[in-house]
Formats: C-alpha cells, structure tokens, sequence
C-alpha cells in the first residue's frame, strides 16, 4: 500500500490501470473527462493491456461496452451527466444482457439549464435500470469503490453491471490523500474474469438480444431482479474480504454516532463529510446528532436501513436531487418506504442543486429544525434563495 | 469468386424457418455476404426487420454468434466486439481468425444509426457494414428514411391530394462512406448474385473498415409481387437507379454498365408506391425523377473515368 496525494479522477483511472480491463471505450465530458484523458495516456504509454476505444458519443461508448461484453471482457467506461442521460437507453440492455461493464460515473446535474457542478440528478435518473450503484464520499472511497465493483459485478450471483460515483468537482477535482494498492495485490483481489459464454466463440454460437415478446419478457426480467437481492450479500462478502485484506471494511453504509443519536441525517457522497464536522459540533453541545452514510443505493438496502435507524425518532433525509413528483427526492422516498410502520418523524432536504455548496452552519440548522420536526414541512429546499 | 459448388458447402448463417415475408430480399443479402466468407463470422444487426424475424425468442435462426443490441448503434457494436477480439488475440486467448459482419437496414443506417457508423468507419474497425437497404422503415410499416426516392408514397410522408410522396431526393450514403476514403465501399443489390458474392468476398479480403449498401426489394412497402424481387434488383440497376459500383481505396469501378439503360419509368411502374406518379398532372415530376437519375449516372461515369 503507498499513500499518495491523487485527485478522485486521478484514483480512479488508477484503478482502473490496476483493474487493466480488456476493452474501454468512453468519451470526454466535464467532470469525468479526466479519467478517460488519464487511461488514455496509460494505454498510449503501454501500461495497460487494453484494447481502448475513443467513441464519438457516449450512446456508442455504451453500445461499444455491451458488445464487448458479449465476448466475456472485462470491460470498462466512464462519463457524466449528459453523457450518463445519453447512454440511458442502452443502461437496461446492460443489465437485461447480464453484462458486469463498470462505470466510473462523476454526479453532475442534468441539463437545463446546462450546469456542470455536482448534483446527483443525472445518477438517480437511471436507478432503475438494473444497475448496481455505489456512491462515495471522498477518492479514498471511489478507489476503493472501483476495486470492488468489479469483483462484485462478476460475481455469478449477481453479472450486472456497476456504477460508482463520485461526486463532481467536490471529489472528481480535490486532492486528497489516498491510499493506493500495489498492483498486483489489487490484481488479486479483483481476480480473473469467467464468462458463461462468448459469441467469439464460434464453434458454440449464441444469439444475444432476441427478440422477446409477451410469453418471456416478464420471465427474463425475474432473474434480474432476483441478482439485484442476491448482489446484497455478494457486496457485503466483497466489503469484508476488502477490509479483512486492507484494513478499511465496507458494508451497505456507514453509522456515524449513529447508536444513541435523537437526531439523525441519511445522506449520500461528499457531504458526509462535511455532515461529519457539523455532527461533531452538535455532540460537544450535548446533543444527540448522529449520520447513517448510504453507500449503496440499488440494490437499496431497505431492511438494513430501518433496522439502523429503528431507535433514532427524528430523521431528515438529504437527497442532491429532486423527483419532480411534488413529494421530495428519491433518497427520501425510499428511506420513508423503508421506515413505514416506524415510529420515526421523517423529512426531507433538498440541497446542492447544480453543485450549490452545502455548509457545516446549514446542516447544523438541519440538526436544529429535527428538533421540531412535527412542525416542519415533509419536504424542504436547503441553501435556495427565497 | 467462389463457385456455387463451393458456396453450397458453406455454412448456411441462417436457418430456414425465419419469419421473414416470402420474397424479403435480405434472407438472401445476409446469406451470400456471409457465404462469402471463408473464415467464421460473427453478426451483429440493428432494430429491424432482420432482427425481429430472425431471432423471436425461443427461437433463433442464426447458426454464427449473434448479437443485436438497439436501433441506433450496430456499428458501435460490432466495434466493441472487434475491440474486444484484438485484446483477446494480443493475449493469446483467441487465436481464430474470424470476420465481423452488422447488418442493418436503411433507417438504422442512413438515419438513426448514422453517427454510430460513421463513428465506427472514422475508427477503422476491421468489420464489415452491410446496409441492407429497402428504401423505407418496412419493419413498423413503411414509413419514409433518408433512403426513401423522391416520390414514393411511405405512411410518413404519403402521397395525396396535394403531395406526391417523398418531396427531397435520396441521401447518397455510399459517396458519404467513400468520403470516409474506406478501403472499400460498394454498392450491390440482390438479383445480381454473382456482383454481389465478389463484392461481399473483396471486402472480407480487405483489412479496415469496409461498408456494402446493397438495395433490398421489399415486396410488401414497395408492393410488388413477391416473386419478384430479383427482378426488381435487376430493374433497379439496369435503369441506373442503383448503379452497381465499388470504390477501393478511392477508385471508382463501375461493376455493371447496362448495354441499354432502361427508362426509370419502367421500375417506378413496376411498384405500388409510385403509382401515384403516374397520374397525368405528374408527368413533370417523372422527368425530373429520371433527370436526377441520369445525372447521378454521369457523375459516377466521370468518377470511373477519372480513375
């Protein structure tokens, strides 16, 4: 392990050297357009053994990973934003296919209006495609994250594909100290890729992308849904073994003082981090403010959330995005859908639309208002002017 | 070029039993391109009617690998796969020569999935792109592409009491591929076989990207009998309103030269979809139709000749 002063972009084109998958194919776009700048000069300097592809769209870097995958590579992409929004059609086909491609995706708001900071809209906009989606709080996580990814995307329970995200500019852009494996003993632990078939195989054909009509549709999409339950296990199997090799476990998400807290925040990517200071703060006045840090939000975690959060009375849940559906963000609806039948008080916070920044002083007045939660609105909008 | 005898012993890519419509000209476009082949193939093909006849699930009618992904992105699918048959080569994991084949139709290629092909083409992918073009989206129904002529009736653009069917001329995508300067482009059509099987042959030969736009008579959106269909490649070429050319390495070679280039009049009323055309008051629009197709022809002439 060698600590190194690397920006989230830099580890994770770092991972994906160590990882060296066999195809990439990805195009540049604000604030991912380092990690595709980065692998490309690994692949210039022969450092990687991959075969890269320089798209002219992000539909067709997409379209290029799914039919790659069909070989059984182990293949690799990433993007942003509109580049996410234009691959959109071709995400479920991934997942419909069994195809584990990773993607090293950096949150950045949707267009419009066009904006090119951090907000998770572009994510949550395909979270029910069928992929996996870990999130990250700061380029430690996102390397680690990536490592991971692929270990469990190729697991034969799950063989669906993966997203991790960083959150853009906040993590894409900063540098930090991070830890970094030898090579080889991140090799190890990624492991070797194995694939029930290839269609480079041709003495035993398959035909890939039938047309399915009524009498299969439903059937072919069960096992996916039934990979997404069993991928929980295979991601907590994946975070111990990780942490068991080198020292920094993970799980489904993190309990920051979480045990005793009265008051609690769920929260996605880099603004645990900052949650953390404004908590620490709070705890040396006495009271009770505690975090539980999502990493994982598809598969969503439900059960384990509730569970977690079954003593805390009073939670705000923090979503970087909104749902357009006139009842807050999609973190909110879930953790609310996961928590029915508790006794908790449950509002939302939406905040960092288009990478607004978010503050130590306002998540501490998030703390305060929890403190009378019953009268405040389901849904509030944090950091916008009036 | 591979004689019948030879050709008879190759693998069939295609199994009979198909949902194709009898007398659908690309059972036979995909049949001898990849026949052509010495070396195994592997099939990629857009959204279409190649697709949705070939591959109903649980059935499939493909003897080699096949692939389909969406409407817009055959090109960029085969070019991943391609990619990824290079890594799996430099590793010595594969050691198969293999020839990698999309097939799409004219929506999929002149339209939706322009970008991915040119994209593809620029690249230089060792593939192969077969446009098996039928002048219309045929799978949802006919409606008009970028293929489409001037003046046929498509659902989409329809001919009525004051419009006459498609109002622009076709885009020509085989010139918009040789301005790619490909290795290899050439124009094709069913009903000339043998044209076809050679062109399908040079272009396996040739290392880089290669694109065929071969003209596919669809009996049903241009409605004609269907046991016709050969003989509606044929018109369409010894009319010169799909001249049958290649260009390698930048060199034109005309590959037919009717010895009496039939009037345009006699493919347009050979087919439901201009019949419209043929209305008194249409007759101008007749002349400028065979106009543009004469001066297509002489452009391709000069083009040969400066070769």
């Amino acid at each position: 392990m060698v600590t190194l002063a690397k920006t989230g972009n830099e580890v994770m084109a770092e991972a994906m050297r160590q990882i060296d998958p066999d195809v990439v194919a990805a195009y540049p776009i604000t604030p991912a357009t380092e990690v595709v700048m980065i692998f490309a000069q690994f692949v210039a300097d022969g450092l990687v053994g991959t075969e890269y592809i320089p798209v002219e769209s992000e539909h067709s870097a997409m379209s290029a990973c799914v039919g790659a995958a069909t070989t059984g590579a182990r293949v690799m992409t990433g993007t942003s934003s509109q580049g996410l929004a234009l691959m959109y059609e071709i995400l479920p086909i991934a997942s419909a296919l069994r195809l584990p491609i990773i993607m090293c995706e950096v949150n950045r708001a949707l267009s419009g209006p066009i904006n090119i900071h951090c907000d998770h809209s572009d994510t949550m906009g395909c979270r029910d495609f069928g992929w996996l989606q870990i999130f990250s709080e700061n380029a430690q996580e996102a390397y680690d994250n990536v490592i991971q990814a692929v270990r469990i995307a190729e697991d034969p329970r799950v063989m669906l594909p993966t997203m991790v995200t960083t959150d853009g500019f906040i993590i894409s852009h900063c540098m930090e100290k991070v830890e970094v494996l030898e090579d080889k003993v991140a090799k190890d632990y990624v492991g070797e890729k194995k694939s029930p078939y290839s269609v480079l195989d041709v003495d035993k054909p398959v035909t890939i992308g039938a047309l399915d009509l009524t009498d299969y549709y439903f059937e072919h999409k069960m096992p996916v849904i039934q990979a997404m339950k069993d991928a929980r296990q295979v991601i907590l199997e994946a975070g111990k073994d990780f942490g068991k090799r080198f020292g920094r476990p993970y799980g489904f998400f993190e309990k920051y003082k979480l045990d005793d807290a009265e008051f609690a925040i769920v929260a996605l990517g880099s603004t645990c981090g900052t949650a953390r200071v404004a908590i620490d703060e709070l705890r040396e006045k006495g009271i009770k403010a505690g975090m539980l840090k999502l990493r994982l939000f598809r598969p969503f975690p439900a059960e384990e959330i509730a569970e977690a959060l079954s003593q805390v009375p009073n939670i705000a849940v923090l979503d970087r995005s909104d749902s357009f559906n006139a009842q807050g963000g999609p973190v909110f609806t879930e953790v609310r859908s996961a928590m029915y039948n508790r006794n908790a008080k449950i509002i939302n916070y939406v905040y960092g639309l288009g990478g607004r920044d978010i503050n130590v002083a306002q998540i501490k007045e998030v703390f305060c208002q929890l403190g009378r939660a019953d009268k405040m609105p389901m849904v509030n909008y944090l950091g916008v002017r009036e | 070029m591979a004689g019948l005898k030879d050709l008879s012993k190759r693998k069939d890519p295609l199994t009979g039993g198909h949902r194709a419509c009898s007398g659908c000209g690309f059972p036979q476009i995909v049949r001898m391109v990849c026949m052509a082949s010495t070396d195994p193939v592997v099939v990629v093909s857009a959204t279409g009617c190649l697709e949705v006849t070939t591959t109903i699930f649980p059935y499939s009618a493909w003897t080699t690998p096949f692939v389909h992904n969406a409407f817009e992105n055959a090109a960029a699918t085969l070019s991943g796969i391609e990619a990824a048959y290079n890594a799996f080569t430099r590793k010595g994991k594969v050691s198969k020569k293999i020839n990698f084949v999309a097939f799409g139709g004219d929506g999929g290629t002149y339209d939706i999935g322009f970008q991915s092909l040119s994209g593809a083409m620029e690249r230089g992918h060792n593939l192969l792109y077969v446009c098996y073009d039928n002048n219309a989206y045929m799978n949802t129904g006919v409606q008009r592409s970028g293929a489409t002529p001037r003046g046929a009736n498509t659902t989409t653009e329809p001919a009525g009491k004051v419009k006459q069917g498609k109002s622009r001329f076709r885009k020509d995508l085989t010139e918009i591929m040789v301005a790619h300067r490909l290795p290899y482009v050439a124009q094709a059509t069913v009903g000339y076989w043998a044209d076809l099987i050679r062109k399908a042959e040079k272009a396996f030969a040739t290392p880089g990207p290669k694109f065929m736009n071969v003209l596919q008579p669809c009996r049903l959106g241009w409605a004609y009998p269907p046991a016709e269909t050969f003989a509606m490649g044929r018109l369409a070429a010894d009319t010169c309103f799909w001249p049958l050319y290649e260009v390698e390495n930048g060199k034109y070679k005309i590959t037919l030269k009717p010895r009496e280039k039939k009037p345009a009049v006699d493919f347009f009323k050979a087919q439901e979809r201009f019949r419209h055309l043929f209305k008194p008051n249409n007759a101008g629009l007749l002349e400028e139709l065979q106009k543009e197709i004469d001066q297509r022809w002489e452009e391709l002439l000069a083009k040969e000749a400066k070769a």
